[in-house]
């Protein structure tokens, strides 16, 4: 057994924490505030390859693996919720499900620019009437000679707005439904048909967007469908699974982040002639935030590798939800724990504890909420005694 | 076009504590990075590199865990690493440094342009860039801002206490950096990967430059380091918190006990 990062990721992640430090944290207040997504960001990102950091060099990528991927998402969202949010959606679940299922083809035109970051994805399963049911998506597509004609609609699709290439999942054969009848397809921003609708207002990762997208007789090539014609829940349900991974990853940023912050600040505020790190109450609250995160880190980087090493089967998929379970949840019980320590300021938007507070909010609902990947723990677990549940 | 630059690794930390026993630096915890102007150093070659096609080659002397300095600056782009390590080139003073690193340039052979850092974040000597080209028989520009290359010279503008020099040498010619030149590039994802899995460290020991191990290391040092030591933390000072009138007194007091008035 060994815990240590090889030296390639060791550097990865020193090169990944200064860009965050320069490039991002100065302008993490602003894009919140004004919700701006930060194509600044995106641009010197794309060209220092991290926005393809886990697929091989050979479809553009880093060749870090999932290992390097949670890297990037633990050093980003320690500075920036938004900016590691629009990362996620673009390389976790968006250029993730064409790595995971696309052909050699649609790899070299789709995911080789996605990596280099010259284009964005976004990934589309929600619809109005399909949240955590995501099998009772309504949006349609027809086969129509040479393309397949996809009518419907998907909401708070992250990046929804700011895509060049969306991968959007649709019912192919309404009787067969979610096991046969529904095919994965990359929809292209500029496809007739395509339109991009309201973009919302969000309580936090407000520098990312979240639009509605509309298809309306929107006509997509018949080589566009990805993965095998009927299973594109398949390939979606294994999209997330790996995309869990690194969302669990940038919460465990965000929680170190939120433990550093209320040590420093324990240390520095005085209070009845000495710091409030001297109080049982801080020290326990120091504590437990401490002992979950690095709980939370073995549990990540162990799923990651994993993922890397190739052992993607059930226990991978359970190991994963756990990562976004447990993740969301230590870094909304820090994110409010900080909040605590840091008393008044805490809630002040001069400062970033409050910042931290709003956008971890949303870790526990986007990419499956967490009832839902528990009831999925739990399925994995009985199977193991023979007992499926539905 | 072949330029070599050399790089040091030094701790991660300007400020270096210092183990009070033993006097020597305490280096457990603390990352160790290239020194950051031969950061810089490193930056102006390899924008040279990007306009003329130049070769890169980075240079270091130091244990065998400093390839970890090298291998970063394959990261952002040099061509080759050669690191001298050896027990005979430990314990090594500035003097000793740059004749080791002189006799591997001297075993490179055909460089053009010599490029370092002005000095390092630990011992702040700023000696071996200038000793080397001392060794070397070359022309030497230290504290250099900006430079231009043509007709086999280089003109340099060097920082001065109130103004900038501007310096013309023939080539080969070694230039000091200083960290105002550039702002050094990050190295690309990809290329942290390719420097780790594919690139190569060639390892040069005494043998392979030739050098006798008299004149290397700590017995070619005529300098050595007989004790390190950290001056005393100041005393806390004195607050007096009685109103202005008593604290006037108060400090009249405390001053007469001290003899000062």
């Amino acid at each position: 057994m060994d815990f240590t990062f090889s030296k390639e990721h060791q550097l990865l992640r020193r090169m990944v924490r200064e860009f965050a430090e320069q490039e991002v944290a100065p302008i993490a207040e602003e894009i919140d505030r004004e919700e701006r997504v930060p194509f600044e960001v995106l641009e010197k990102a794309g060209k220092l390859g991290l926005m393809g950091i886990p697929f091989p060099q050979k479809y553009g990528g880093a060749g870090a693996g999932e290992i390097g991927y949670c890297i990037l998402m633990e050093e980003m969202n320690k500075v920036c919720g938004s900016t590691a949010t629009i990362i996620g959606a673009h390389t976790g679940i968006g250029a993730m499900a064409i790595y995971l299922d696309g052909t050699e083809e649609q790899k070299q035109k789709y995911l080789v620019p996605l990596a280099r970051g010259e284009k964005i994805a976004a990934f589309a399963l929600t619809e109005p009437n399909a949240g955590s049911d995501a099998a009772a998506i309504q949006t349609r597509a027809v086969r129509d000679g040479d393309s397949f004609v996809l009518n419907g609609s998907k909401t708070w699709i992250t990046n929804g707005d700011i895509a060049d290439v969306i991968s959007v999942l649709a019912v192919t054969d309404p009787a067969l439904g979610a096991r046969g009848g529904v095919t994965a397809f990359i929809v292209e921003k500029g496809f007739p048909g395509f339109k991009v609708g309201r973009k919302e207002e969000k309580l936090g990762i407000r520098g990312s967007s979240t639009a509605e997208l509309f298809f309306e007789d929107c006509r997509v090539p018949v080589e566009n469908a990805l993965g095998m014609f009927g299973v594109g829940f398949l390939t979606f349900m294994k999209t997330l699974d790996v995309g869990r991974i690194s969302l669990g990853a940038g919460c465990l940023g965000g929680a170190q982040k939120a433990l550093e912050m209320s040590m420093d600040f324990a240390k520095s505020r005085y209070q009845f002639g000495a710091p409030v790190a001297a109080k049982q109450a801080i020290q326990w609250m120091i504590a437990d935030m401490a002992m979950e995160i690095e709980a939370l880190r073995s549990m990540i980087y162990r799923t990651a590798w994993m993922m890397d090493s190739g052992q993607t089967g059930r226990e991978f998929s359970t190991m994963a939800a756990m990562c976004k379970v447990y993740g969301s949840e230590v870094l909304c019980r820090a994110a409010d724990v900080a909040v605590q320590i840091h008393g008044g300021m805490g809630y002040m938007k001069k400062y970033p504890v409050e910042r931290m507070y709003r956008d971890a909010r949303i870790t526990r609902i986007f990419e499956g909420t967490n009832e839902i990947q528990r009831e999925i723990i739990a399925r994995n677990l009985f199977r193991k005694l023979g007992l499926r549940l539905r | 076009m072949k330029i070599v630059v050399m790089i040091k690794q030094v701790p991660d930390t300007t400020e270096v504590k210092l183990d009070q026993r033993t006097g020597t630096l305490i280096r457990e915890g603390v990352p160790s990075i290239i020194n950051p102007e031969d950061k810089n150093a490193l930056e102006e070659a390899l924008t040279l590199k990007e306009s003329t096609g130049a070769e890169v080659v980075v240079i270091s002397m130091g244990p065998p865990q400093a390839e970890d300095a090298l291998r970063e600056a394959l990261a952002m782009g040099a061509d080759k690493a050669i690191l001298l390590t050896d027990r005979a080139f430990a314990g090594a003073d500035t003097w000793a440094t740059a004749t080791t690193v002189g006799m591997a340039l001297k075993t490179i052979g055909d460089f053009d342009l010599v490029l370092a850092g002005r000095q390092a974040i630990d011992g702040d000597t700023a000696q071996v860039g200038p000793q080397v080209a001392e060794y070397l028989q070359i022309p030497q520009i230290t504290y250099v801002r900006e430079f231009v290359l043509g007709d086999g010279k280089v003109r340099a503008r060097r920082a001065v206490e109130d103004g900038f020099e501007e310096i013309e040498a023939e080539l080969p010619a070694l230039l000091t950096i200083i960290k105002e030149a550039n702002t050094p590039r990050f190295p690309h994802a990809a290329a942290i990967m390719t420097a780790y899995r594919e690139q190569e460290v060639t390892f040069w020991g005494a043998e392979d430059i030739g050098a006798d191990p008299e004149t290397v290391g700590l017995k070619g040092s005529p300098t050595q380091v007989k004790r390190s030591f950290s001056p005393p933390p100041k005393e806390p000072g004195q607050i007096i918190q009685s109103a202005p009138g008593e604290a006037a007194k108060d400090l009249v007091g405390i001053l007469r006990n001290k003899n000062i008035i």
